[in-house]
């Protein structure tokens, strides 16, 4: 049987469901010989690979670069999961939704201390923000959820069992909490 | 207390009159879910959770508020009432922010707890993201409007149980907010007791402890009960 090739990204997160994944420990041994994992923050892949069989994504899309990539990942993946509850919900990173971006990016880089450029410059430098932060299925169509912040291991492990298996992911009542 | 017969999901019940069908549901074993149902407060039929379908009747009615009698015939969990509980807690996420993870009542919040149960793994509504204000004006307590679902069990207790009546909403809709005292701070109310009831039955993480942080904040509701039978015991004339 041909191995599950697996992606992961990481658009507007922290990384910490990144860090779940990895607190698979040795758990990631023994499913390795059935996943491949062809892109990440784990892996030194450059661009987003054809036909991936499952991409599970972290963070919520944030800016035009999220955007972008989230979009290159629904063409060229069969599954595509939203791994936390920045994913699914904005979660943390949409509170800066209380703000208009340009208030935001005054009050994180001009009303502190330091100098960043403002405006047209800062457009040049920093990643542009998307006028709100969304939820990955507000922009793509999304297939299955694993919530949580982050969501423990035991999520992901079931949700990539069933995977494994060619089933549906389908949590729990107690491994769907928000949270 | 005269008995009446009714059907549930197909199944002949025996109740009492005067009871309402939630009682008797749960009386047989049914769960319904609720949210600003709390036993002992009076019911009010606000979160429309607990919807069952009359036969008869063109619209679904709220269980906690709605006397059975003889000869009803009610289903408690149809794919249409299963989709419209979904759908009301959807709404209620989206409309307020709830974001579990910075919350102090995560992990022991019933809206949360309601959602996995009803099997909501995302929300399909756009989250409206309204900046509510927070109340932390009093010493010990404190009030954040972004968790608030208007179950209303704070209004309910502190005028029912409490005898204060420190609380009441404004406004209509999504704009309505609890307020202290015709709408000022709750540190300047006068007539909060700072007995902490309203905190206690918040089901959410809505009203809390101050000092409380993420996933720190317990709610302990048997004082409801004990006070609620020693006055019951008391009106009889037995000790309280
Ligand atoms: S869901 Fe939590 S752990 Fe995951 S990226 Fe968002 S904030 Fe970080
Ligand atoms: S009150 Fe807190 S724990 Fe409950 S749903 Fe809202 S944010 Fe989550
Ligand atoms: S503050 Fe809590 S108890 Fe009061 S209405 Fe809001 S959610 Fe209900
Ligand atoms: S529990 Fe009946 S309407 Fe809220």
């Amino acid at each position: 049987m041909s191995r599950l090739r697996l992606a992961t990204a990481w658009l507007g997160g922290c990384s910490g469901c990144h860090m779940s994944f990895l607190d698979l420990g040795e758990q990631l041994i023994e499913i390795s010989d059935a996943l491949e994992l062809v892109y990440g923050p784990l892996v030194d892949a450059k661009e987003f690979p054809e036909e991936v069989d499952v991409a599970l994504i972290e963070g919520a899309v944030a800016n035009f670069e999220n955007l972008e990539l989230l979009q290159q990942i629904r063409n060229r993946s069969k599954l595509l999961i939203s791994f936390g509850d920045c994913a699914i919900t904005g979660n943390v990173t949409s509170l800066r939704n209380f703000f208009s971006v340009d208030d935001l990016l005054t009050a994180v880089y001009h009303a502190g201390p330091g100098s960043a450029p403002r405006s047209d410059e800062a457009d040049q430098v920093l990643p542009e923000l998307l006028p709100r932060v969304l939820p990955l299925h507000q922009v793509v169509e999304v297939d299955a959820y694993i919530p949580g912040c982050p969501p423990d291991p035991e999520r992901i492990m079931a949700a990539l069992s069933a995977l494994l298996q060619g089933q549906t992911v389908q949590l729990s009542e107690e491994q769907r909490t928000f949270g | 207390m005269p008995a009446i017969t009714l059907t549930i999901n197909n199944d002949l019940i025996s109740a009492r009159q005067g009871q309402t069908l939630l009682e008797v549901a749960r009386e047989h074993g049914i769960e319904i879910p609720t949210l600003c149902h709390l036993d002992g407060l009076e019911a009010m039929g606000g979160c429309r959770l607990c919807l069952v379908e009359l036969q008869g009747s063109s619209r679904p009615v709220p269980s906690c508020v709605t006397r059975a009698a003889e000869g009803m015939v009610v289903t408690t969990h149809s794919d249409k009432l299963v989709e419209y509980r979904k759908m009301l807690v959807e709404l209620l996420l989206a409309e307020r922010t709830h974001t579990c993870s910075i919350c102090v009542q995560n992990n022991n919040c019933e809206l949360q707890t309601l959602a996995a149960k009803l099997g909501i793994d995302h929300v399909r509504f756009d989250y409206l993201n309204q900046q509510l204000p927070m109340d932390a004006s009093r010493e010990r307590f404190a009030l954040d409007h972004n968790r608030c679902v208007l179950c209303l069990r704070c209004v309910r207790v502190c005028d029912a149980v409490e005898g204060a009546h420190t609380w009441d909403v404004r406004g209509r809709g999504s704009t309505s907010r609890i307020v202290a005292d015709l709408d000022r701070p709750w540190g300047t109310s006068t007539s909060c007791t700072d007995c902490g009831k309203c905190v206690q039955l918040c089901p959410t993480g809505a009203l809390f402890k101050k000092g409380a942080t993420v996933g720190e904040m317990r709610k302990e509701r048997s004082f409801l009960n004990r006070i609620l039978e020693r006055r019951r015991l008391a009106a009889q004339g037995g000790t309280p």
